[in-house]
């Protein structure tokens, strides 16, 4: 729900929602029309038909798929509310972006900012154009919430670098072409022995091993690294930079996480729509069930007060600048409310919600079951929400650390 | 904070600064020990008439500022920071009953006089504890209205009463055929059972079917505002007495237990926030008002109820304490949660007006 209409119609953004239209009408192929799979970045990618191929280079080559960022590298160059016109006619339309992923989300923003020209000009244009997976070398067995702990070292071999380790829920390992790291340089300083480099996937040393997942998916992988050789010239930013840099990616990981992010991608109908579908509805059309009828009200009251609170951050973000502090809050609050759901759909379809494989169960059904033990993954990574409650009560609230 | 105009900016650092300066809780210690069962100070609400706060949302050509429902609340949220005890909540309702469903002579009439601050009002709508709009017994024969109101706002200083009758809304001015008798709850604030027996009675008829449910909106909405006052009010001095209290050896903001508590506080207070702004949002630009109203204090209602208790608790034993502010806060939170309707039947009446 929003809770206002734009009061300010200007016409040059009517003229773009017209352009929009136009280049939708040309270039969105019609059989692909409300295709977009909401699984896609946890079940890997789909093999990709002449059409799917039209479509992602449509938009990859007017930079749409990236729209907010600078024309020069391959992006669109759009403002944020040019952007928020595009989303709409597309979902008007039926399309979607198809340019997406790690690249897009996470370590383009990042390098944008930290990158040399030349990294820039290397690797932003393919993510762009979406060519390129990118995966995330961050945690290790020992260095999860505590990720500064990271032992993964880069050696100094003069025009190169030697690294030795491992790196564990790489999502999307055993697709991507290349990864960004941090990795340890130093190791006499937790966080400043810590620098931030890219990684070829098909480089000799590296090994990539997929993770079974109670979904019985397997988005995650374990990534080995034995002496693998890294040019310099793939290091981002200065030596030592790495958590600075890594740190900065995590709150584009957490912004994707959260409002606009995964989670709100997971749900597809309302609930009151399954419900509908599954339990009784009285003569008025009201769903029978008094109490599960109240949850689901509830639900529906804090998940659009979250949409305000993620839209009101946005605007916050804008009119001061910087980053709003509720920002803070959105990872935590919008992915617990996303297992809420889960759990509350499942309630709704009983047994038939918790279909895992073959005859009886709709593709839907069997989407919601993986989706729902998937989402148990939200609460856990991008900064646990225990790790959120810390940034929230240190950064934010002023509480001390214990003396 | 949704994002301000310079001109709501500067009404609500105003209002800061008056209730920090003016209108510390402390005033409402004084005005509590008073025994005045009318529960608030005249010129306190002078002050805030001169101020122009009692006409915000009443046209220019009635007298208000027509600064919109925004800046109204903006205002609102800093006095229920204070607990400052004032008519202004219902004087407002009343007028919007009167812009929304009066005549232009019923607005002339009024609508000056209530934007001034001369004439109180307030809206009579329950005939029990619990609200419930369908259950209006009051009615109106020959221009006269008998019924009884139960737990009326600010029934003490009001002159003004808009009565909430079976056949829609009336004005009822305090005079012969109106019986106050007091009900005292337990945030000693102005409450009674107003009895109308035979009085003259003039009908708001210009509103439509849905006048009540509209007026309702706007209290509802109202009532939010100050309950998200309280909410920051109480969240705030928490953490301030968290990070002063030492138990052992440490202060008690070190302890990771309270530290995820207090994080879990300020992200039901940003909810809190966003929905009961986002009501305010939808009455000025009259998009779904219904639903967001319903929202704005089915969340308040719900984060004020946690932020009140935590706040009791963290504040340990000297929470109990009379002497401690923090339970005035409790008192007057679950007398406002259970006006113009409990979490519950928000609860069903979101569902139905989402069409299930």
């Amino acid at each position: 729900m929003a809770t206002q209409p734009d009061v300010d119609v200007h016409s040059d953004e009517e003229a773009f929602r017209e352009e929009v239209r136009q280049f939708l009408a040309q270039n969105f192929p019609e059989e692909l029309k409300g295709q977009g799979n909401a699984m896609s970045s946890v079940e890997g990618p789909d093999d990709e038909n002449p059409a799917m191929k039209r479509w992602r280079e449509a938009m990859g080559e007017r930079g749409w798929g990236t729209p907010t960022w600078p024309k020069e590298y391959g992006g669109g160059g759009l403002t944020r509310k040019e952007a928020a016109i595009l989303n709409e006619e597309m979902a008007k339309a039926g399309a979607w972006n198809p340019i997406g992923g790690m690249g897009v989300m996470m370590f383009g923003p990042t390098l944008l900012e930290f990158g040399s020209e030349e990294q820039k000009k290397e690797h932003i244009p393919p993510i762009c154009r979406g060519e390129i997976r990118w995966c995330q070398g961050y945690s290790e067995p020992n260095a999860g919430s505590d990720l500064a702990n990271l032992q993964t070292f880069a050696e100094d071999k003069g025009d190169h670098y030697v690294v030795n380790g491992q790196k564990t829920w790489t999502s999307g390992g055993q697709w991507a072409d290349k990864c960004f790291a941090i990795v340890r340089t130093d190791k006499s300083d937790k966080h400043k022995g810590i620098s931030f480099m890219l990684i070829d996937m098909d480089a000799p040393g590296v090994e990539v091993r997929p993770i079974q997942m109670i979904s019985g998916m397997s988005p995650f992988c374990e990534t080995f690294f034995d002496d693998v050789k890294v040019p310099k010239k793939n290091l981002v930013g200065e030596e030592g930079q790495g958590w600075t840099i890594g740190k900065r990616l995590l709150q584009h990981e957490r912004t994707n996480l959260s409002g606009g992010g995964s989670m709100a991608r997971l749900m597809g109908s309302s609930l009151a729509d399954i419900a509908r579908k599954y339990v009784e509805t009285d003569e008025n059309g009201r769903i029978a069930d008094a109490v599960l009828r109240a949850k689901i009200a509830d639900f529906d009251i804090r998940w659009n007060a979250f949409l305000l609170t993620a839209r009101r951050a946005s605007e916050e973000s804008k009119s001061q600048g910087g980053v709003s502090e509720i920002s803070s809050v959105l990872k935590k609050v919008g992915t617990k409310l996303g297992q809420e759901r889960a759990e509350l759909a499942i309630e709704i379809m009983g047994m038939q919600g918790l279909g895992w494989e073959g005859e009886g169960f709709s593709k839907s059904e069997l989407d919601g079951t993986r989706a729902w033990l998937f989402g148990k993954a939200t609460t856990i990574y991008g900064g646990s929400t225990e790790v959120q409650n810390n940034i929230i009560a240190k950064r934010v609230l002023g509480m001390l650390d214990h003396q | 904070m949704a994002v301000l105009n310079e001109e709501q900016e500067m009404l609500r650092d105003m209002a800061r600064d008056w209730t920090t300066n003016e209108s510390p809780v402390t005033e409402w210690r004084k005005v509590r020990g008073s025994g005045d069962p009318k529960a608030y100070d005249d010129s306190v609400y002078g002050t805030m008439a001169e101020m122009g706060w009692t006409g915000i949302v009443v046209p220019e050509e009635h007298g208000g500022s027509d600064f919109g429902w925004l800046s109204a609340g903006l205002v609102i949220e800093e006095l229920g920071k204070t607990l400052t005890a004032s008519p202004l909540v219902a004087s407002t309702i009343a007028a919007s009953a009167i812009m929304l469903g009066g005549s232009d002579e019923q607005k002339a009439k009024w609508l000056p006089k209530l934007a001034t601050g001369e004439t109180v009002g307030t809206f009579a709508i329950d005939e029990s504890g619990r609200h419930d709009p369908s259950k209006i017994e009051a009615s109106v024969s020959d221009g006269k209205l008998s019924g009884t109101k139960e737990f009326v706002h600010e029934a003490h200083g009001a002159t003004l009463f808009v009565v909430a009758a079976k056949d829609g809304l009336y004005l009822v001015e305090k005079g012969a055929g109106v019986t106050l008798t007091d009900r005292k709850l337990a945030d000693m604030r102005s409450h009674a059972d107003v009895m109308f027996d035979g009085a003259p009675a003039d009908k708001l008829a210009d509103g439509g079917d849905d006048l009540l449910d509209k007026v309702l909106d706007r209290a509802r909405v109202l009532t939010a505002c100050e309950m998200l006052g309280m909410a920051q009010h109480v969240f705030d001095t928490t953490l301030d007495y968290l990070k002063q209290r030492v138990q052992f050896n440490q202060v008690l903001a070190t302890f990771q237990a309270l530290q995820h508590r207090m994080a879990d506080l300020f992200a039901d207070l940003a909810l809190m926030r966003s929905a009961v702004e986002g009501g305010l949002q939808a009455l000025d630009a009259g998009f779904r008002p219904a639903q967001a109203a319903t929202m704005a204090k089915a969340e308040a209602n719900r984060v004020l109820r946690i932020v009140s208790n935590e706040g009791i608790q963290l504040h340990g034993g000297i929470g109990m304490t009379d002497e401690y502010d923090v339970g005035f806060y409790l008192k007057r939170a679950r007398v406002l949660e259970a006006s113009f309707g409990s979490t519950s039947y928000l609860k069903d009446r979101y569902a139905t007006l989402s069409g299930y």
